[in-house]
């Protein structure tokens, strides 16, 4: 093998082996990658798709699955309508397309490594996906962090991983799940139909048994800015809250 | 690797591909991303300090730094996420000015930009003299708003915009290049969007 090959792209070519639709909106894509990938629970990966005419469009999506479960991918995409790279998703891949995937990329939104203290965990839409991957990861390693999910939809039927979600929540193994419909009734007893506010935020924190280490939050720019100040309100140090934002 | 199915045909409309950097695509709106909440810096607690190593040389409160030479700066800016916009207005103060008004030459090759968050990102000084970059105070003639990285933001426009430090409080002079908060979390030391240098195994 020559030097030049030793130097590995970064990119590597994944195969598209299950697609399962989780919401009207919301397909997962579950790619078998060609090396090894090792990954932390909460980090995302780029997606780079090239035409023939050379143009290329790459965009960043988190990660959905455990990163014990790392030799399948799960990237859960949100279909974008004026998008490029979602609506290709959505429309034209296939079990056994390949396209290429770098990462993992980000090293801040994270699941931590020492598990100081209880976790609460905020996720808008889609903005739920990587913390699915720190919820399936905890559930994996059998830990025994306490962790509060807050998991903001329009509608009961854009809960994404609604069923893993609740099943886990049933097991009563320190994994609280609140659901609040920001369009919708609430279906189950404990869960909210309102934006996320102050009081929501107290009364899901309330359910951990000392306050939280560490929170996270992602989703649009809006409900970030929303879900960290109703956070900050609720008795959290700014310093303690890591956010994701789509940017828009 | 040519991906099927995909054509370039959903491709934004763009009216200048020659400035628009490898791998990214143009964007119409200011997306917001930031690592934390917004903090919320009030003016009357708003302050700048000029560092070398761990000794202040000197420190501008609102106003003072308000008073020193405005520029005009209009750019296109490059985020690390993919997307560029162009044209952004923005207004400050040179970064030549700020040493000029501190009778500062640079005492090292190298800078750490601060900011009330406790965000980090390390700049050469040569990217930040000349007229290469600056502390912005306005964006389209207005007050930088919090998601923006109001009352001041740094502005580096030529490298990806995680360099631009928002809610910016303090330029440190630094011996060596000094990693910052991105640098340090798998992202390029140095960031050249047209070199595409994204993330820390970039060459």
């Amino acid at each position: 093998m020559s030097d030049a090959a030793a130097v590995q792209s970064p990119w590597q070519t994944v195969r598209i082996v299950r697609i399962e639709k989780r919401t009207p909106r919301a397909t997962s894509f579950f790619f078998q990658p060609s090396r090894p990938f090792a990954y932390r629970a909460g980090q995302h990966v780029d997606v780079r798709l090239t035409a023939p005419d050379g143009y290329q469009a790459r965009r960043s999506y988190s990660i959905a699955s455990a990163p014990e479960t790392n030799d399948v991918i799960e990237l859960a995409i949100e279909k974008l309508d004026d998008g490029e790279v979602s609506p290709f998703f959505h429309e034209v891949a296939a079990i056994g397309d390949e396209i290429e995937l770098r990462g993992p990329l980000g090293g801040h939104f994270v699941w931590p490594e020492d598990e100081n203290g209880p976790l609460v965990l905020v996720g808008g839409g889609s903005g739920v996906v990587p913390l699915m991957s720190m919820v399936r990861h905890r559930a994996a390693q059998n830990s025994s962090v306490p962790v509060v999910l807050v998991f903001s939809a329009r509608v009961w039927d854009e809960v994404i991983f609604r069923d893993e979600l609740i099943t886990l929540d049933d097991r009563q193994h320190g994994f609280d799940l609140v659901l609040t419909l920001t369009r919708e009734a609430a279906r189950r007893p404990a869960d909210y139909s309102r934006r996320v506010d102050v009081a929501m935020m107290a009364q899901a924190m309330a359910r951990l048994p000392e306050p939280p280490g560490l929170a996270f939050v992602c989703g649009s720019n809006a409900f970030v800015s929303a879900a960290a100040q109703a956070l900050i309100d609720a008795g959290v140090a700014a310093q303690n809250i890591r956010t994701e934002r789509y940017g828009v | 690797m040519v991906t099927r199915g995909f054509s370039s045909g959903r491709r934004p409309p763009t009216d200048g591909d020659a400035r628009i950097p490898p791998g990214q695509y143009l964007e119409q709106g200011f997306p917001v991303l930031s690592a934390g909440p917004t903090p919320r810096v009030r003016i009357e607690d708003w302050s700048f300090t000029l560092k070398h190593g761990p000794r202040p040389i000197k420190t501008w409160n609102w106003a003072e730094f308000n008073a020193l030479p405005l520029t005009k700066m209009t750019r296109d800016i490059h985020c690390v996420t993919a997307w560029t916009k162009f044209d952004t207005p923005w207004q400050g103060v040179l970064v030549d000015d700020i040493l000029a008004d501190a009778g500062l030459e640079p005492p090292t090759g190298f800078t750490l930009a601060h900011a009330f968050d406790g965000y980090t990102t390390n700049v050469p000084v040569k990217d930040l003299t000349a007229g290469k970059a600056m502390v912005a105070l306005l964006y389209e003639g207005k007050p930088i708003t919090p998601d923006h990285g109001g009352p001041a933001r740094l502005l580096v426009p030529h490298l990806y915009f995680w360099k631009s430090a928002k809610w910016l409080n303090g330029l440190q002079f630094t011996t060596h290049d000094e990693p910052g908060f991105w640098e340090l979390r798998g992202y390029h030391i140095y960031g050249d969007p047209w070199r595409e240098q994204r993330y820390k195994d970039d060459p």
